[in-house]
């Protein structure tokens, strides 16, 4: 802060209507977050009244038409998607950063990176259609149906592998040189290096991509629609087909009236309460023990 | 016998890097062949400016480019102004402890990972009904300009944060006010922050599906104002897959110029952050 009140003994008009007006439009930035708080609380009030908290965990079943409205089996589906996903792309995402840091070669490892920025910005509906025509039919061959928890975590997996990559990649850049140096200095191996001074001391921002990355995969929702198969489910296996939560707004929400719209809106909270466990959690993390 | 295994694990791990690179590498190549061999065929000036005929099967997607656009362009719109104002007020008029920045700040973090899903239940539930803007271009719009601001600001804000200190000290030295600082001085050495913010988040907005389902709609008519309809080129991918068999061959050249489209911006985007960081200095 260069610009304090003394510098200007007579400050103009003109300054003061700018302050105000970029204050203004900070406001509105700002407000932007509390706005959709407000209002999906607002519409899922109705359903959180009328059916209470406890409906949705104990209904017999998801059937809105009959007014039933059990949301466990969706939550499970995102979750089994998320974990599975993360379990998958947390090795690949770290292994990649790896390798561009200091196993490939320059040109093949700036090659590699271009590519993995290129992956992420891949939209989701593109890998939701690959996945329909490619990876649904290739599962569908080894175990019928085709559509099923197995895609979901396949396509989850490459959707949320780049923003680990890069976030790792990036911290990997941070561990100071000395470091390395002086582990090399001692007569250590690559890989002992690696897992015993690298990794440790980047590990809060190994944490966060991974958290950023769950955070991306728990809001999927195109991607997860088109390969998931959709059927309201607890998934006894890895090729059952199932409906995530985001994947259930998503169908559900054009037809919705009444108490079923405004339980999707609830699904939305549901959603939204465990973002914002997750962003909570990845700050926690960055924030202090950077080399703990 | 502590050397022979600390060896193998060496090994054993540059394999295991190895593997994972080709994988991943592999994956893509093959995801982004397919996507061009099958779409490759049906690109043609004729694809890209007729309408689409027999629910997308036959024809183009010229008014879908269109809707897309006109998308694009009231998102931009709407957010520019705002997404420079918080900016700005981020980067050269709070200080880092400042309450108000800091919830601002907090807020756009957290804005950031909402799932777009949800962005489209607010825009449904506040722009369409509340506000009595139904499915339309507007809402649509408006939604994708609420999603995009935390990037656009993050970046334009850095853009600012790279302009020299002594800029200001020197502009504060000469009296000027801070209005004249900043028209004169501060905006033209951000404008690739800007730029960069801009690009990415036109990317960010054009790759949106979910945010668009129940905001701007399905329609795939050319829109005739804001207040229609509008299919966006992502719903239509979407739209052909899912819901109209014997829609892939299209959806595929669908998908083909979206990831171009893509393409170019991160390019783009790419190239102006490396001109500018190679030469920064001030185009006065």
């Amino acid at each position: 802060m260069i610009w304090s009140r003394s510098t200007f003994l007579s400050p103009s008009n003109r300054d003061r209507l700018l302050v105000w007006t970029l204050r203004g439009a900070a406001g509105i930035a700002g407000l932007i977050l509390l706005f959709i708080v407000a209002f999906l609380i607002l519409e899922a009030l109705p359903a959180l009244r009328t059916l209470g908290l406890i409906r949705f965990v104990t209904d017999p079943s998801w059937h809105p038409g009959e007014e039933f409205y059990l949301m466990l089996p969706m939550m499970w589906g995102t979750l089994f998607a998320t974990l599975g996903a993360v379990v998958l792309a947390t090795p690949l995402g770290l292994l990649s950063a790896l390798f561009c840091r200091w196993y490939a070669p320059k040109p093949i490892a700036r090659t590699y990176r271009r590519f993995i920025e290129l992956l992420g910005g891949i939209p989701s509906v593109v890998y939701g259609f690959w996945g329909l025509v490619v990876l649904v039919p290739m599962i569908s061959r080894l175990h019928p149906p085709g559509p099923s928890l197995l895609a979901g975590i396949v396509i989850l997996t490459i959707m949320i592998l780049p923003t680990i990559a890069l976030l790792a990649d990036a911290s990997l850049a941070k561990v100071p040189q000395e470091y390395i140096r002086g582990a090399a200095a001692l007569g250590l191996g690559r890989w002992a290096i690696i897992r015993g001074v690298v990794i440790p001391a980047a590990k809060s921002g190994l944490f966060t991509g991974v958290i950023l990355g769950t955070g991306r995969a728990i809001g999927e929702t195109m991607a997860v629609l088109m390969v998931c198969g959709n059927v309201v489910q607890t998934p006894q296996s890895l090729f059952d087909p199932i409906r995530t939560l985001t994947a259930n707004i998503a169908l559900e929400m054009a037809y919705a009236l009444g108490d079923h719209r405004s339980a999707l809106f609830v699904s939305g909270l549901v959603l939204v309460g465990m973002i914002l466990t997750l962003v909570s959690s990845a700050e926690w993390i960055s924030r202090g023990r950077i080399y703990g | 016998m502590a050397s022979s295994r600390m060896l193998d694990s060496d090994h054993l791990s540059a394999i295991a890097v190895w593997t994972a690179a080709c994988l991943v590498g592999g994956f893509f190549l093959w995801l982004l062949s397919d996507i061009v061999w099958h779409g490759v065929a049906e690109i043609s000036w004729e694809f890209l400016t007729t309408a689409p005929l027999n629910a997308g099967r036959d024809g183009g997607i010229g008014p879908i480019l269109v809707s897309t656009a006109l998308i694009l362009l009231v998102c931009m719109v709407v957010a520019l102004p705002i997404g420079l104002g918080t900016a700005i007020l981020l980067a050269e008029f709070t200080t880092d402890e400042s309450l108000f920045g800091r919830l601002i700040r907090r807020s756009l973090d957290v804005l950031a990972g909402v799932p777009s899903i949800i962005f489209g239940l607010f825009g449904n539930a506040f722009f369409s009904v509340t506000l009595g803007l139904g499915f339309s271009i507007l809402s649509g719009g408006l939604t994708l300009a609420c999603m995009v601001l935390p990037i656009l600001i993050r970046s334009t804000e850095e853009g600012f944060r790279a302009v020299p200190t002594d800029y200001r000290l020197s502009a504060a030295a000469l009296g000027l006010s801070r209005f004249t600082t900043l028209t004169h001085l501060l905006l033209p050495a951000a404008i690739p922050g800007l730029l960069v913010g801009f690009i990415l988040s036109i990317g960010r907005a054009i790759a949106e599906t979910a945010a668009l389902i129940f905001t701007s709609g399905y329609v795939d008519r050319m829109p005739e104002s804001l207040l229609d309809s509008g299919r966006a080129l992502s719903i239509h991918i979407f739209d052909l897959s899912m819901n109209v068999p014997g829609g892939d061959a299209k959806a595929y050249a669908s998908a083909l110029v979206l990831i171009s489209l893509l393409f170019a911006i991160t390019t783009l985007s790419a190239w102006i952050a490396d001109q500018w960081l190679h030469r920064r200095i001030i185009p006065v």
